[in-house]
């Protein structure tokens, strides 16, 4: 997910962690032996941002049942671990996991903030660790081993709006804006890398979250005349500049990433402002099963369990499950033979290919685009051949 | 600099309008200051106070939609009621709670300066944790997401060339300058008013010619908030929205304009606000809008440099000319 949190105390934690995991780890962390294994979720999954947590716990859940529903040989367990979406407490809970409960592998921790803060100490304790939602393009840059992610990263997702806007929406004069934010910032600079590429004309401008008025970037954007406007940024601002776009009488086409991929977009846009406007995302959230027959079995599924429509990073969190469940029927327990098969793993997933690249990315780099119309937010298509109607 | 010269009418009608809001809200703090030396900080959530109770009586009267035209006149004019009351009965009741009992004990300004300071942050968390759930019958942890009222539809008055000028912005301008000139009069030409004026060039002498300090003091909250109050309600017609830090930003802009007008000082506090609110939109259409709190803030300690008292200079009897 995307980061919001100080990463600077990540470094001071992963020091600690290594005079402390040291002695700790000594001992190799077998899981269960013979019949179970057990395999970790951590996230925040009471806290305020729970929303986006208990769909991809409950996707894993329901792949792991899936599972065990086939009578195999060796059975998983699922053992929660809820960090409230912090990196202190992620960090205490993950030597836990790694010591006291000897878990196989790890999904998550969810945010790129905590994930900053605890994957250090898995790569100590070596134990594999996917994360479905956490999207830090820089979390991939520490040459960790143990760490994977099954989502692409901001720089994949800015690629893939940037494409999708000179390529589908064959936009000639694009307007960048982004919210100063280190989420934010550097999207909206890679879309306006993108664009230029596909020969469009970019100006630029910058918003402070704390302002109430953007009439300043409203002028900005009525003297540039675009086709389209991208805003890297949450939905809260998001939803009051299409409102002050729209009631400055701009009417060209607004796009944003995945931190306005909320209702509160159109609801702080009021009326029918943000309508036809188009978010892009890495993850996918399907719940008509519309992407692929994989997905359509899966939002039938989820449905059937959960009695709820799969909702954000449930997708990821299913397959994030589907890679351990792999390399368990392929006969790998153990922590390090777990991590040495998902560095060979190629099995289509739910969201996308489950395949990973030596930095623990996905190879895959699906972006999903959503447009608004309410304030509901469908699924218009892969931002690779998706059109807007 | 192109956007400038391209856009200067939306650009100016946008800073008209921006500062109109700062100096109705500037207009409380310039005036506690003259009569009691004190920085109110609480005054953003007194502000604060005024846009819930707006939107607040948008709710009771069944949210209308799409409202324009005279009828959005009378919906403002309703608004700037229950927001002046509102704000401005919360200024009389923080001023009892968190400054009267510290006059009384002969506490020093420093003293009052940290209530004030307290007191903002307590009416924050209040609303954030109990009052917008409860209200809005939102979850706890909601309580610090935006909270939406539209109701006005928008549309262009005058339209020539790149001059346009919409409705919402021509009520905010126009009301907020009639705001002015009432109170204006009311602190020149009334009684209440001459007895303010005297508190502030000089208490000890004002209460020896019989002047009830208290009795101005509260008068004077009460003024200032209700004007903060119709600031609150010109600013949810504005931008509909509001949450419960809404007055921080806005609040130290309304301050720094009665600073750059001159604290203390009525007509300061209109000038200032204007001036400030141009500067930020000129600031940003020159240099990009994340510069636009710098050029601001610059231009800020340039006026101070050269007229340390602000534009106008400082003291509120100098208001009587």
């Amino acid at each position: 997910m995307r980061s919001r949190l100080i990463k600077v105390v990540g470094v001071v934690a992963a020091s600690a962690t290594l005079a402390l995991g040291a002695s700790a780890c000594g001992g190799k962390s077998k899981s269960g032996g013979g019949d179970t294994v057990t395999i970790g979720f951590m996230g925040d999954l009471t806290g305020e941002n729970s929303g986006l947590v208990i769909p991809p716990k409950q996707g894993a859940q329901l792949a792991i049942d899936q599972y065990n529903a086939t009578n195999p040989k060796v059975k998983i367990t699922l053992k929660t671990y809820d960090s409230q979406g912090k990196g202190e407490q992620a960090v205490p809970l993950a030597k836990q996991a790694i010591t006291k409960d000897k878990i196989a592998a790890l999904i998550g921790p969810t945010f790129s903030g905590e994930s900053a803060q605890a994957d250090p100490v898995l790569e100590e304790g070596k134990v594999p660790n996917i994360s479905s939602s956490a999207t830090n393009a820089a979390l991939a840059t520490h040459g960790w081993k143990f760490w994977h992610r099954v989502i692409g990263n901001d720089n994949v997702q800015g690629t893939g709006i940037g494409e999708f806007i000179s390529n589908s929406l064959k936009a000639k004069k694009v307007f960048v804006i982004n919210d100063s934010s280190e989420y934010g910032k550097p999207l909206a600079e890679t879309v306006k890398a993108t664009v230029t590429k596909g020969g469009a004309q970019t100006s630029e401008d910058a918003i402070d979250v704390q302002a109430s008025d953007y009439g300043a970037t409203v002028n900005k954007v009525k003297a540039f005349a675009p086709d389209a406007i991208f805003f890297g940024g949450y939905y809260a601002q998001g939803g009051k500049l299409i409102k002050q776009l729209r009631e400055g009488g701009v009417k060209a086409r607004f796009l944003s990433g995945d931190g306005s991929l909320d209702k509160g977009l159109a609801q702080g846009a009021g009326g029918t402002n943000a309508d036809g406007s188009v978010i892009g995302c890495p993850c996918l959230i399907d719940p008509s099963g519309t992407a692929s027959a994989a997905s359509k079995k899966f939002a039938v599924d989820y449905k059937a369990k959960f009695n709820a429509d799969p909702a954000i990073y449930s997708a990821e969190g299913y397959d994030a499950a589907t890679a351990y469940i792999e390399a368990i029927k392929a006969g790998n327990t153990t922590p390090e033979k777990i991590n040495d098969y998902l560095s060979t793993i190629d099995k289509p997933g739910v969201s996308k290919e489950i395949k990973f690249s030596s930095t623990g990315e996905p190879t895959a780099t699906d972006v999903y685009v959503y447009q608004v119309k309410g304030d509901q937010l469908p699924l218009l298509g892969n931002a690779k051949n998706a059109t807007v109607k | 600099m192109n956007n400038l010269f391209s856009q200067f009418w939306p650009y100016t009608i946008d800073g008209l309008s921006l500062g109109a809001i700062y100096a109705l809200v500037a207009l409380g703090y310039t005036m506690v200051y003259g009569v009691l030396r004190l920085i109110n900080f609480a005054h953003s959530e007194i502000f604060m106070i005024g846009t819930f109770a707006a939107l607040g009586t948008l709710h009771l009267i069944g949210m209308p939609a799409n409202v324009g035209g005279f009828a959005l006149v009378g919906l403002v004019l309703l608004l700037a009621v229950a927001g002046g009351v509102a704000s401005g009965g919360s200024a009389v009741i923080l001023e009892y709670v968190a400054y009267r009992p510290l006059r009384r004990r002969g506490a020093s300004r420093l003293a009052a300066l940290i209530s004030a300071i307290g007191a903002s942050l307590f009416l924050q968390q209040l609303f954030a944790r109990l009052v917008i759930p409860k209200a809005f019958g939102l979850p706890k942890e909601k309580g610090a997401l935006p909270v939406q009222g539209h109701f006005a539809h928008k549309s262009d008055v005058i339209h020539i060339g790149s001059f346009e000028l919409s409705n919402d912005k021509l009520i905010v301008i126009v009301g907020a300058v009639l705001m002015m000139i009432a109170l204006d009069m009311f602190v020149n030409r009334t009684k209440l008013g001459r007895g303010i004026r005297a508190t502030a060039q000089d208490p000890e002498t004002a209460v020896l010619m019989g002047v009830n300090i208290d009795r101005i003091v509260t008068a004077t909250f009460a003024l200032g908030g209700a004007m903060a109050g119709v600031a609150a309600a010109l600013y949810m017609l504005r931008f509909e929205e509001t949450r419960f830090d809404v007055g921080f930003l806005l609040g130290i802009k309304a301050f720094t304009a009665a600073v750059l007008g001159g604290i203390g000082n009525l007509r300061g506090a209109l000038v200032g606000g204007i001036v400030l609110g141009l500067i930020e939109m000129y600031g940003a259409a020159v240099f990009g809008s994340q510069w636009q709190d710098v050029v601001a803030f610059s231009v800020l300690v340039l006026v101070l440099m050269f007229r340390p008292t602000g534009l106008l200079g400082e003291s509120l009897q100098q208001a009587r000319a």
